[in-house]
């Protein structure tokens, strides 16, 4: 009971911020212009990885992927050219695996590793461990793009949705939205579409 | 073989993408089809593009209509299809019709789609969604929609439900229920 009362207030807050953000797609989780809050989760490699440890960034492409999901397998090679193409620049790519592993044991820990080793990551893959962080974003498929941009009062989310805009085929790509995001954040731009929208796997819980 | 899928493959004239560029992809569903034992030579599939496919969101029949968005890829979707199935022959006669609306890869629909939709002897219209500018056409299917699937809209005339989310048969009933009344 004692739960129940504590959560009304926090319910409360929540559809009071989701009323008031712009952009908002879904009914909670980051909108448009909210301050992401920073995370520690475990890398692949076993270290912890929070946003505060990029002190040079000027922002990130947090990316919720992951190895099962056939779309996700789809952009593995575009989100690893996304860091090379942008890590340099101050806006390195973040990927955090938000399923169950315990539901999808192809995306477990070892097995993120197997992909990442094959694949040549550049970027820290994240396990998003007991699936706190990917709510708070509100990312609801893999894969689920968030670009943020580093202010005085945090990390803002700029971005939300795709890639680009074929998922199938990345020479018959016509618009790079993540790439048309960060390139205007970087020129001190407003980013032009801020949200998009893709099929992706459902996040497995 | 009763199979309502058999009609005319149409060919997406613009575009007419080489999809053989595309990645092998890890497929969440192996186990159930084995595609080399399956003949699936009487297996045709209705191909549309959006512009192709949104009448089967706008019929104005009085009937009511259960649209359900999936890939033989996706783990939740094929777990719920035996309910759209079983909603279908149910519901037959009280003018409700199921429409599976597969969203698979166009290099898969003869490995993966067909076998399954075959194996399954699908009874509910199958139809084929290929369009891959998905920014564009998922908002028209629902403003809300993030575009996880399954997904699913149920309407009749010009009142439509949207549901982007996982169904058993006790919801879906339920769901459908409220339309008949």
């Amino acid at each position: 009971m004692k739960k129940l009362i504590k959560l009304v207030p926090a319910a409360i807050l929540v559809l009071f911020i989701s009323a008031f953000t712009l952009n908002n797609t879904t009914s909670n989780g980051y909108g448009i212009g909210d301050v992401a809050k920073d995370f520690s989760l475990k890398n692949i490699d076993g270290n912890m990885v929070s946003l505060a440890d990029y002190k040079d960034a000027k922002g990130f492409i947090v990316t919720f992927t992951c190895n099962t999901c056939p779309f996700a397998v789809m952009y593995e090679d575009r989100i690893q050219a996304l860091n090379e193409k942008y890590a340099p620049k101050g806006y390195p790519v973040i990927a955090i695996m938000p399923n169950n592993p315990k539901t999808k044991p192809g995306d477990a820990l070892p097995a993120m590793k197997k992909s990442a080793e094959e694949k040549g990551f550049t970027f820290p893959y994240l396990m998003d461990e007991g699936q706190h962080v990917y709510p708070k974003f509100g990312a609801t498929k893999t894969p689920h793009i968030y670009v943020l941009e580093k202010t005085n009062k945090g990390n803002v989310v700029k971005y939300i949705g795709a890639i680009d805009d074929n998922h199938s085929d990345a020479s018959a790509v016509k618009v790079k939205f993540v790439e048309n995001a960060v390139d205007a954040l970087l020129d001190g731009k407003d980013v032009e579409q801020k949200v998009t929208k893709a099929i992706g796997c459902g996040i497995k819980v | 073989m009763k199979l309502n899928v058999l009609i005319i493959v149409i060919l997406l004239m613009t575009g007419c993408k080489e999809n053989s560029k595309t990645t092998p992809v890890n497929e969440e569903i192996t186990k159930d089809v084995a595609s080399h034992t399956v003949n699936t030579a009487d297996v045709e599939l209705e191909i549309y593009d959006f512009a192709g496919f949104e009448k089967f969101l706008n019929k104005k029949d009085n009937k009511i209509y259960v649209v359900n968005f999936w890939a033989t890829w996706c783990a939740p979707c094929v777990k719920e299809l035996p309910y759209f199935e079983k909603l279908n022959t149910e519901y037959k006669n009280k003018n409700v019709e199921v429409i599976l609306v597969s969203l698979d890869f166009p290099h898969m629909y003869d490995k993966k789609l067909k076998p399954f939709i075959k194996e399954k002897a699908l009874k509910s219209k199958v139809i084929v969604l290929d369009d891959p500018d998905m920014n564009t056409w998922i908002p028209k299917v629902d403003e809300s929609w993030s575009g996880s699937i399954p997904a699913t809209v149920i309407y009749k005339n010009e009142t439509s439900k949207f549901y982007e989310q996982s169904f058993n048969y006790e919801e879906l009933d339920k769901e459908v229920n409220q339309f008949l009344n």
